[in-house]
């Protein structure tokens, strides 16, 4: 149960985040993204505060042996570049481009109960499962 | 949708921070790293997680989900969210983005704020991969067609 309600604290404190920084308004993505245009230089600051954060964060509670309401710390092994992770970063970047979503503030928009967020989110759902499903995962 | 949008440092570099405190709880309470592809790909597909494995994750996105109405609770308005009505570019992109992020094992949280945090080659690479392809894709859609 404790996982549970940790999950959901961090989760609104995430979207918050998202929210207060812009990174929920896909119009200030793009506008990042649009550095030959009328650039909006923010996201870097919401990258270098999250990051930042979690750089000092991790350090810290990386040093216990253990999380507070799990057995062990699931921290990512693989160590190799590969064509499958190149591949599909670079899909991702041309559909985060697209319209300015990526998955969390997909998330966070459609809780304003925006239509378009709505699509995208049933769409990307779609295209997650159906990726798993092609590859058994 | 070319919306100016003002440039704005101190919420930008303040919500930076509360994604990244976020990122940290998750870790130091349930040992998890916060990305939302991960968390949410995990639920679906021909084997998705049971168990409090399924309720966290749909805890974490349902945190995601909620934070508008405490945000509209607090200051009255809905947080502003200016993007494209096209339902088929938005289609489009939206399964593009969620095919992409399982086959590159992340998105702009989990390579970008997490792994770039834990110096991960992987997320590094990814993150420059990703974000070269949006600054593409954004002048291409902007400036060239």
């Amino acid at each position: 149960m404790k996982v549970v309600l940790s999950a959901l604290a961090a989760g609104l404190v995430f979207g918050l985040g998202l929210i207060v920084s812009g990174m929920v308004n896909p119009a200030k993505v793009l506008n990042f993204l649009d550095i030959a245009g009328q650039w909006d230089p923010s996201l870097a600051f919401v990258m270098a505060g999250a990051a930042g954060t979690v750089f000092i964060g991790y350090r810290l509670v990386l040093k216990r042996p253990a999380p507070l309401f799990a057995e062990r710390f699931n921290v990512p092994t693989a160590t190799k570049l590969d064509a499958r992770l190149m591949g599909g970063a670079a899909m991702f970047g041309v559909g985060w481009g697209l319209v300015g979503f990526c998955p969390g503030p997909a998330l966070t928009a459609l809780g304003t109960g925006a239509m378009p967020a709505l699509v995208f989110v049933a769409a990307m759902l779609a295209g997650m499962a159906g990726w798993r499903w092609l590859v058994r995962d | 949708m070319d919306t100016p949008t003002a440039f704005t440092p101190l919420s930008a570099l303040a919500g930076g921070v509360l994604i990244g405190l976020s990122a940290v709880m998750l870790m130091a309470f349930n040992g998890r790293i916060a990305g939302i592809a991960g968390i949410v790909g995990g639920l679906l597909g021909p084997a998705p997680f049971t168990g409090l494995d399924r309720y966290w994750r749909l805890a974490f996105a349902a945190g995601l989900i909620m934070a508008p109405l405490i945000w509209l609770a607090v200051t009255g308005a809905m947080p502003e969210v200016s993007v494209t009505d096209s339902w088929p570019l938005l289609a489009v992109a939206g399964l593009i983005v969620g095919a992409g992020t399982q086959i590159g094992s992340g998105c702009t949280s989990g390579h970008g704020v997490c792994g770039l945090a834990r110096l991960s080659l992987r997320s590094a690479a990814a993150t420059g991969v990703f974000m070269a392809a949006a600054l593409l894709t954004v002048f291409v859609t902007r400036h060239l067609v």
